[in-house]
């Protein structure tokens, strides 16, 4: 059986966030016509409390190298890259694979923004559509995953794919760290397996640390999603307006100010919260227009976190 | 293609973006950072549009497709305008009074159709600082929406001097390091919103008008924008009316640069044959353009020998002036910013004596004109002072891109050749191309020629190939230079452009050297090499720095 079919009967699904089918994905850059194609494994891990690609990179290297190298194959690349968080080192053998240091901050994970950052531009993000499996880096077709997906290419290429993920576990837990287990596993059942269920009242962010929506204990029969972080907080002993002004100052500094809702919108929000003086009629139209006229993916997702806080929590 | 835009059908071609299709057929969607000389920036969110099956997209970056429908206006839409303009207005410092937009503001517009409070955010650019960039150009980063328009334009112009920087956790548009600006002012006329302006003569012009012995004079390309300044149709040719609201403003004699153009072009040409037959330093490179002459000494010395030393023309009509007219004034109207910065070079000054004393820009002209209440439109029409009277129809196109090289080779060829032209209308090096190319046959030799229109052209251009090319940084030449009107389009610009060909069109005298004016003035001023080396010639190379 060849890659896509194994693919497609895995249904792996992109483990960055964006949860895009990978078979489909390997299958548009494989059709694009074009002499020269680019794989780029995305190890830019920028959000905070989400380590778990730099776990698989530490321990499992020689399976993500793999799985780019069967992409490579697959569309007949001219050259490989690992475009990497400028904090993480990369120990053993990485092939002909080209490391790029990532320069730039939050921004830099988005897809298209990593593109014109290998390309030598701004980490900025592009309009799309063209996507990148038709017109990616250098103007080329391009796949892009994220390492956990990598990784798991090379594992369903082996046939020894059991539909597991990477939980990244942190917050007010004993048993910090970064978990193997099913995906759909529900995050009551991921806490209590790793010996984390808190015995306090709290709440968890999951998926992210910064974009990451914030759920209550009765809303984890569900499994975790996103970049599968769960960060867990003592509700009683967590300021939110601490975290808020903590979130918002990411998202202030860490965007690319490409389009004015983003950038001056986070401002405005990091501004209310750090002065502890929140107009909420202002914040919900800021949140309106970040969600609805936003130029890129991560713009439209800052609003999440705050929200469902603002909702569950205060 | 078919397209529905809010209901009905509209036919349109691949590859348009919904917002140009909708503008063409009279729908109004704002765009505040949309050029169409630049990629979409998708930075000011305002051309967002409902598209069926496809939700919120911005009009201005989204291409048709065959069916499509769209809608634009909903109360969602509404809302998501208003509250973006909203935090546009939080980043910009209102100075609309002194604004180069002022009265034809697009956000100000915006801010009462939507009727949203510009003070809603305190500024947080309060306390920006204000660049100035030479002699010529300022930048008030208070006025700046960052919607990075002056950034791409400066990178087109081959520059690059504007550039993003990281900057209290925002990045910001800030004068690069590394990289000198040619005050071209591009930046200026793609600025949506105000925050670059020329450096402003108009106080000091003021201040010596009182004193009776102002001469004015006035580019080519200005006779076919001025009147934009006061609502007239693009391009309209406004000379006789320039003229006398020039002598509302106390001008003591008024004279048209055209007529300095037909010496730039007579001597050019005297000086191309040379070097023609000489075969040395070819190609020449003409050398009106202040900003290409800049751009040479700065990032490519190595063509300063191909310059022409012609001077510009209106530096040659100061000379004139300032020999003939004892204790004049000589106040040049341009379309152009780096004209500014041209007359503070020191070669240029004839016995310790500059040639101009103040340039000011068309925009800075209007401003005066409308400050003192003269009612452009309805003005008499004058005639301009002698002795430098009308020009001919080689000296007006000079304020289009390819004009300088036409009106050399209508001279060119008829004094190498003895005969005239037999179309003297060189339609090979007119339009709006970027590099334009001809070679024409004059006598026994094919001259090639080339005509590099926007100063990003030159970085790829194998200059080595021709005998005789004409730079001019801004694209479209001086009618779309950085002192013009804005807004500035092709469309405008193609307008502004129309109009100078049609006044050439219809010149009986459309060669620089059968003007009866020139002739006079060769025999009466520049009568002999030394006087016409010291009025109509130069050097290059001493300003690196400034």
């Amino acid at each position: 059986m060849d890659i896509l079919k194994k693919l497609k009967a895995s249904d792996l699904k992109g483990r960055g966030g964006g949860n895009f089918s990978v078979a489909l994905k390997w299958e548009l850059a494989k059709k694009a016509k074009n002499k020269e194609k680019y794989v780029i494994c995305n190890a830019s891990e920028g959000e905070p409390n989400v380590f778990k690609d730099k776990y698989i990179l530490d321990n499992y290297l020689s399976e993500v190298i793999n799985g780019i190298n069967i992409a490579v194959d697959f569309i007949k690349a001219k050259d490989s890259y690992i475009y990497l968080n400028k904090n993480y080192k990369l120990r053993g053998n990485t092939g002909k694979c080209i490391i790029f240091k990532k320069t730039s901050g939050y921004i830099g994970g988005e897809e298209t923004a990593i593109v014109e950052s290998i390309e030598g531009k701004r980490a900025e993000p592009r309009f799309k559509p063209p996507f990148l499996t038709d017109r990616g880096l250098f103007n080329c077709p391009t796949i892009m995953n994220n390492v956990e997906t990598f990784y798991y290419v090379s594992k369903i290429d082996k046939g020894q794919y059991n539909k597991t993920r990477f939980y990244s576990i942190n917050g007010d837990v004993l048993n910090e760290g970064v978990y193997e287990l099913p995906i759909n596993m529900s995050m009551f059942d991921v806490l209590k397996q790793t010996g984390n269920y808190p015995d306090f009242d709290f709440f968890v962010q999951v998926g992210g640390g910064a974009s990451g929506e914030i759920m209550l204990p009765q809303e984890l029969k569900k499994p975790a999603f996103g970049a599968g972080s769960i960060t867990i907080y003592n509700r009683e002993k967590t300021d939110i307006y601490a975290l808020m002004e903590k979130w918002a100052e990411f998202f202030h500094t860490g965007n690319c100010d490409k389009c004015a809702p983003c950038r001056e919108g986070a401002f405005r929000i990091y501004e209310m919260i750090k002065k502890r003086d929140i107009n909420y009629e202002v914040l919900d139209d800021i949140f309106l227009n970040l969600k609805k006229s936003s130029f890129c993916a991560l713009g439209k997702s800052i609003p999440i976190p705050f929200e469902s806080l603002i909702k569950k929590v205060k | 293609m078919k397209i529905k835009i809010n209901n009905k059908n509209f036919e349109c071609k691949k590859g348009e973006v919904i917002l140009d299709v909708a503008l063409r057929n009279g729908i109004k969607i704002p765009a505040i950072c949309r050029h169409t000389d630049l990629e979409p920036q998708n930075s000011c969110r305002l051309c967002l549009v409902e598209i069926k099956g496809r939700g919120l997209q911005t009009s201005c970056s989204t291409k048709v497709e065959n069916g499509m429908e769209i809608l634009t206006e909903s109360p969602e839409i509404k809302k998501l305008r208003k509250i973006n303009l909203e935090l546009l207005f939080a980043q910009h410092i209102e100075q609309c009074s002194t604004c180069n937009w002022s009265y034809k503001c697009k956000l100000l517009e915006l801010a009462r159709e939507y009727n949203i409070k510009i003070t809603k955010f305190d500024d947080r650019k309060k306390n920006f600082p204000t660049y100035q960039f030479g002699p010529s150009v300022i930048f008030d980063s208070s006025k700046c929406i960052d919607c990075k328009n002056c950034i791409a334009m400066c990178k087109k112009q081959g520059v690059g001097f504007l550039d993003n920087k990281e900057k209290n956790g925002f990045f910001c548009t800030l004068p690069g390091e590394k990289k000198e600006c040619v005050y071209c002012g591009q930046c200026i006329t793609h600025c949506p919103s105000g925050a670059f302006e020329e450096v402003s003569s108009i106080k000091e012009v003021e201040k010596v008008l009182l004193k009776g012995n102002v001469i004015f004079q006035f580019a080519p390309a200005i006779r076919s924008s001025i009147g934009e300044e006061f609502g007239l149709p693009y391009g309209s040719i406004t000379t006789g009316k320039l003229v006398t609201a020039l002598k509302k403003l106390g001008a003591k004699k008024v004279f048209d640069v055209s007529f300095s153009a037909d010496i730039t072009t007579i001597e050019e040409g005297w000086e191309l044959i040379e070097r023609l037959s000489e075969n040395k330093n070819l190609p020449m490179f003409t050398s009106c353009c202040p900003s290409w002459v800049r751009y040479v000494e700065v990032y490519k010395p190595e063509l300063i020998k191909h310059l022409t030393s012609v001077r510009s023309p209106h530096i040659i009509l100061g000379g004139l002036i300032k020999q003939s007219e004892d204790n004049s004034i000589v106040v040049s109207i341009m379309p152009c910013v780096s004209k500014k910065y041209e007359i503070t070079r020191e070669e240029l000054k004839i016995d310790g004596v500059s040639p101009v004393d103040y340039v000011l820009t068309t925009r800075e002209l209007g401003r005066m004109i409308r400050k003192n209440k003269i009612n452009f439109n309805q003005l008499e029409e004058s005639e301009l002072d002698y002795p430098y009277g009308e020009a001919t129809g080689a000296g007006v196109i000079y304020g289009v891109t390819g004009g300088v090289m036409e009106s050399a080779l209508r001279t060119v060829y008829e004094k190498m050749t003895g005969k005239r032209l037999k179309d003297i209308n060189l339609r090979v090096v007119r339009g709006f191309k970027g590099i334009k190319e001809a070679e024409i046959k004059i006598g026994k030799r094919k001259v090639r020629v080339a005509v590099i229109n926007g100063l990003g052209n030159v970085e790829n251009f194998d200059y080595k190939k021709y005998d005789y090319v004409e730079v001019m940084a801004c694209p479209g030449g001086c009618i779309g230079g950085g002192g013009q009107p804005i807004p500035i389009n092709n469309d405008i610009r193609k307008k502004r452009a129309e109009s100078l060909y049609n006044i050439d069109k219809k010149k009986k005298i459309r060669l620089a050297h059968e003007s009866p004016f020139v002739e006079k003035a060769y025999k009466e001023c520049l009568k002999n090499k030394k006087i016409i080396h010291k009025i109509c010639h130069t050097t290059y190379g001493n300003n690196k720095n400034k």
